[in-house]
């Protein structure tokens, strides 16, 4: 059995010398394939005296099996290899940006006003819009401005025709809502409203969200627990809020609100003008000839409003200094949003 | 309202730091806008008398004055000011003074002559802009005395910015009244003594127009001298409270107002005719010359004082010119008059006029303030002028003059809005210290009179308003009301929804101005006129936007100046067409430029086409779930190009928008030189989405067949696929195009189209035959309706 310890040893040095999968394949087919010399061997077995066959055959099986193993012990270090190959064949620099990953924005006037109108809508408000060119009716007389009313002068307004204005506030879309449905109510409406006024701090545009809450027993308390938690909840902290008596036609009694001032928490600074506090909305309860106008007994109803510019808590919030930025739509200032 | 804080505590008993003065009136709603010195800080400056002067031997502008400031020799001064005259006091900045604009006084000479300090000017003193010439004090003014003791410099000028209702504070006496109430400090009384009459003359007045001014005091003072000068205390009170100081008799009516808030006028009596004025309506065509020589034409609105002759001034608001005074008037007629805010409100806006009378009589004036002016005017001018004073002439209609309101207050109501059970000894004490008084009190209500001076209260909650104030806003309670719940409907348009598919595909949304240059938005509708503003800003500013894509095309210039090259955005909101207040519609557009993706090594460089729009719409539109209620077909719009324009329509006629390649021609005017697409769509007329209803899932195989044919370049797609699915019938599911093409091995007026067609039944497996029959007839369809060949045949 000279012979085969011999094919055994030439058989794992051709098994080592496979350097592909390929090669592996042609030795185990030249050793154990149908014509292999081990087979072969296997198969001359019938030569052989019966007596001896037993211990041949163990011997050829022997061989077989340490050819075979090492045959598998190789294809294994080659598949390693080749795997090995590829991943660094496939390395790639991760680093690199990824494919067209770009979105958009929305502006963040729009970005504010969704924040305002969440927090009232989350509390029961629904909201309510309405036109922009807008009847001297709604935008005036309903809201207890007569015509020639000094408190006209506040709105610096543009005029479509004789009848007809841009709205300067979004309380017309109030007495709109008061006309058409009885109490209760609680609404909130934003959007564009227009000032005839164009310098450093004012635009002949600009947004407003305002809210409106009438039923029965409605009181100026809950009118300040309302704004003190919204301003709270928009600017995310538990800053200082203080109301001051104030004048707005449709509602008695009127006040603005102040909120410390977010640049310099009320050491004084030029945002606020050296006075610790920000105005940032003005509010009341419902004048009763307001509710009168539309047909609502103000004797068993109560109501309040407020509104605020959003331009200006956009502002604030995001230390936004120029307010005409909001209306170049540059896509710089846009994208930081 | 500008005041001076030491004119004010004259009459408020209280001694009060300034910031604690700015607080309460701000926490009272009497808003301090800000508070500046009477004049700014300087140093060593008295008052300096000329004791001599002459002329500067080498300079002809230039005069050497001695200057005496009371004390040792006088000082020899080189002074340039043309006023400069022997005898004339003015304040002299000492050697080591300090004057605002950091100037220290040091020894100097001019032109060779020694200056020992020097004589000033108000503009030198930052006391005004008036740099003309020096200053010229009293002569009753010590020489010597410091200037800011001698002219009380050091005192503060507060503004207040008062709300339309608070008409009563337009007045040192109303302001200090207020204060009083607010702090809980005595108003010191302020006396006004009648002044008797020596002279008999009278001018007649008559009140034809009672309703707008139902009462009106006058008197004659006559021989003034018409050489007096204002004195400093007045001018000084004037300049702090904002008024420049013309002519004693027009400081003394200014002061006057200033002071209890009663406009007034001074007529030149010699002008007028002595049969007497009248308060009337302006006829038509009437005319009046004003002070500054406009001439107004009149209309019956107007209500003006005039004589036998002529009109003489709009009342309440501006004197006429012609019956003013001057430096030569000896005889003066003073008006006092109550107009009622009616009667001014709007006229002075009217005629482009703001006065401080029209400001305070459309606010509203004390109708109970024309007799005690007057008398308070007269003895200052008096005072000041000399002159022999008529009787104070008083005509009313006392019918015509408005009641005190009577006001209410109901206990509970007061306890409801405020959240507070206020103690009724402080609500009489409150609202007793603003003036009112009580009538009636019972246990649930009390009755309160208002003060004449506070035209804005009239109702119940005006007086909760003023208990509010007083008490202050912070120290009422806060709550949170209960709001019952409740669930509106849920909107059909999601505005929200539409936003995030557009910025999820890379638009950036902008908000434009509502108005747009007409020029832009002729461009963008054809020459189509938009609804001018009769007011505008300015003319880029002077259409309502018509569209949404003037808005648009300027952002993308604002961009495109700004190196930015590819450029997505999109604005909502509201469009204007038809009459005023006509027809507004909310819409929705987007504007592409640039590469389809932005720039990366790994980001296809190709720029955006038609499709990429058409795409980006037809993206936002499917979460709408409406798809199969819009169809498309190529549309006209004069802002886009004829051959690249999409219109969407609801398949009923209503046009749902547009979409395409910006027209060259718009481009070109707009000067863009690269290819813009644009698409616009009519929110509101967007259709409903229905509630969407399940279709079972087929159990069975689909099968697949790609079919490729050749038709005439001027076939749609749309036409093609309408035959396919109606010679195809309910077993398609999906036909789909996978290739067009036009070129080589295709003859030159047609095109190739490769159809992917997905068929597939709900009851049974298809088998080849089916298929191949449909086939059939989608082929015979397509031959028949647009001469369609199988490619390759």
């Amino acid at each position: 059995m000279d012979n085969l310890d011999t094919v055994v040893a030439e058989a794992m040095t051709a098994v080592a010398d496979a350097e592909t999968l390929a090669a592996l394949e042609a030795v185990r087919v030249g050793y154990l394939g149908k014509k292999g010399v081990l087979t072969a061997l296997l198969q001359g077995l019938g030569t052989l005296a019966p007596e001896q066959r037993p211990a041949a055959g163990a011997s050829i099986n022997k061989a077989k099996v340490a050819v075979q193993e090492g045959i598998e012990a190789r294809r294994q270090r080659l598949a390693d290899a080749d795997i090995e190959r590829r991943l660094a064949a496939e390395t790639i620099d991760v680093t690199l940006p990824g494919r067209n990953a770009e979105v958009g924005g929305l502006h963040p006037i729009t970005q504010t006003l969704n924040r305002i109108q969440d927090f009232f809508v989350r509390v029961g408000y629904q909201v309510e819009e309405g036109p922009e060119i807008e009847d001297d009716y709604h935008n005036f007389e309903a809201l207890n401005i007569p015509a020639h009313h000094p408190a006209r002068a506040m709105h610096d307004t543009f005029y479509i025709d004789a009848t007809h204005v841009l709205r300067t506030h979004t309380s017309p879309v109030q007495i709109r809502t008061l006309e058409r449905q009885a109490p209760p109510i609680r609404i909130v409406c934003p959007g564009r409203v227009y000032r005839c006024d164009s310098d450093l701090t004012h635009t002949p545009m600009f947004h407003q969200v305002e809210g409106l809450v009438v039923d029965r027993d409605i009181s100026f308390a809950d009118l300040r627990g309302t704004v003190d938690q919204f301003l709270k909840a928009f600017f995310e902290t538990d800053l200082p809020v203080r109301f001051r008596p104030s004048y707005f036609p449709f509602t008695e009694p009127s006040a603005e609100v102040d909120i410390q001032c977010t640049q310099c928490r009320g050491a004084g600074c030029r945002v606020c003008k050296q006075s610790g506090w920000l105005e940032v909305m003005g509010c009341g309860m419902v004048h009763p000839n307001v509710l009168a106008n539309c047909g609502i007994d103000s004797e068993n109803f109560t109501g309040f409003a407020f509104g605020m510019g959003v331009e200006r808590l956009a502002m604030l919030r995001h230390g936004v200094g120029d307010l005409r930025l909001f209306f170049e739509n540059d896509l710089r200032f846009l994208q930081q949003f | 309202m500008k005041f001076s804080k030491a004119w004010l505590l004259q009459h408020v008993d209280i001694e009060i730091a300034t910031p604690d003065l700015v607080a309460g009136l701000t926490m009272a709603g009497l808003e301090v806008d800000g508070v500046e010195p009477a004049a700014p800080p300087f140093t060593k400056v008295v008052v300096g008398e000329v004791v001599a002067i002459e002329p500067h031997p080498d300079a002809d502008q230039l005069r050497v004055c001695r200057v005496s400031t009371g004390g040792d020799a006088p000082v020899q001064v080189v002074c340039g000011a043309p006023n400069a005259r022997l005898g004339l006091k003015a304040p002299f900045a000492q050697i080591g003074a300090r004057l605002p604009g950091d100037l220290t006084i040091k020894a100097a000479r001019l032109r060779g002559i020694e200056s020992q300090g020097m004589l000033c000017s108000a503009a030198e003193l930052g006391l005004s802009s008036d740099q003309a010439g020096l200053l010229e004090l009293p002569g009753d003014l010590h020489t010597g005395t410091d200037l800011r003791a001698a002219l009380a410099l050091d005192d503060e000028v507060i503004e207040v910015d008062l709300t339309p209702n608070r008409g009563d504070c337009l007045g040192i006496r109303g302001l200090a009244r207020e204060v009083a109430a607010v702090m809980g400090a005595p108003l010191r009384d302020f006396p006004v003594a009648p002044v008797p009459a020596t002279i008999a003359d009278a001018l007649p007045i008559r009140l034809n127009a009672a309703g707008a001014c139902p009462r009106y005091a006058g008197r004659i003072i006559r021989a003034i001298d018409p050489q007096a000068k204002t004195p400093m205390w007045m001018l000084e009170r004037l300049r702090r409270g904002g008024i420049r100081g013309i002519h004693p008799v027009v400081d003394v009516t200014n002061y006057v107002m200033l002071e209890l808030g009663q406009p007034m006028h001074g007529f030149d009596l010699g002008r007028l005719h002595d049969t007497g004025i009248e308060v009337r309506h302006a006829r038509s065509g009437e005319t009046l010359t004003l002070l500054d020589g406009n001439v107004l034409e009149l209309d019956a609105g107007c209500l003006v004082i005039a004589d036998a002759q002529r009109t003489l001034a709009l009342a309440g608001i501006m004197g006429g010119r012609d019956s003013g005074v001057d430096a030569q008037t000896r005889d003066v007629f003073l008006e006092s008059a109550h107009f009622q805010p009616l009667a001014v409100a709007g006229k002075a806006r009217q005629f482009g006029l703001h006065t401080d009378s029209s400001h305070r009589f459309e606010r509203g004036v004390d109708p109970e303030l024309p007799l005690r002016a007057l008398e308070r005017a007269t003895a200052l001018l008096l005072e000041i002028a000399g002159g022999k004073p008529g009787p104070a002439l008083v005509v009313e209609d006392k019918g015509a003059l408005s009641v005190p309101r009577v006001i209410r207050l109901r206990r509970k109501r007061l306890t409801q809005q405020l959240r507070l059970d206020f103690a009724p000894a402080r609500v009489k004490t409150m609202l007793v210290s603003l003036g009112l008084e009580l009538l009636e009190e019972t246990p649930d209500h009390w009755q309160f009179r208002a003060p004449g001076w506070r035209f804005d209260l009239g109702i119940e909650a005006d007086l909760i308003e003023e208990i509010a104030r007083i008490h202050g806003y912070n120290n009422l309670p806060s709550a949170t009301p209960v709001l019952a719940p409740e669930i509106g409907p849920s909107r059909q348009r999601d505005l929200a929804g539409i936003r995030a598919v557009l910025v999820q595909r890379g638009y950036r949304e902008v908000i434009c101005y509502s108005f747009v240059p007409p020029e832009v938005a002729g461009l963008v509708m054809g020459g189509a006129p938009a609804i001018p503003v009769i007011n505008p800003i300015s003319a880029a500013m002077s259409v309502m936007r018509p569209s949404l894509w003037p808005g648009l095309l300027l952002a993308l210039r604002h961009n495109l100046n700004r190196q930015q090259e590819r450029v997505r955005v999109f604005e909502t909101g509201l469009c204007f067409g038809g009459g005023p207040g006509g027809d507004q519609r909310m819409m929705l557009a987007g504007l592409i430029t640039g590469r389809r993706e932005p720039e990366g090594w790994a980001n296809a460089p190709d720029q955006v086409d038609f499709f990429t729009l058409k795409g980006d719409v037809e993206a936002l539109l499917a979460p709408l779930g409406i798809a199969d209620q819009v169809c498309g077909e190529r549309g006209e719009h004069p802002a886009l190009h004829p051959g690249q324009c999409l219109r969407l329509g609801d398949g009923a006629g209503v046009t749902l928008g547009h979409l395409g390649l910006l027209n060259p021609t718009v481009a070109r005017e707009l000067d863009f030189h690269r290819p813009v697409f644009l698409f616009e769509l009519s929110l509101d007329v967007l259709p409903a989405r229905g509630i969407p209803a399940f279709r079972p899932l087929s159990r069975f195989p689909a099968v697949r067949r790609d079919i490729a044919i050749v038709v005439p370049r001027e076939v749609t797609a749309s036409a093609l696929l309408d035959v396919v699915k109606r010679a195809a019938g309910g077993a398609l599911t999906e036909a789909r195009i996978f290739d067009v093409y036009h070129g080589e091995h295709i003859e030159n007026n047609k095109k190739s189209i490769a159809l992917g067609l997905t068929f597939q039944d709900s009851s049974r497996t298809l088998e080849d035959s089916d298929v191949q029959s449909v086939e059939a007839a989608v082929l015979e369809a397509l031959a028949a309706g647009f001469g369609a060949r199988l490619r390759g045949e």
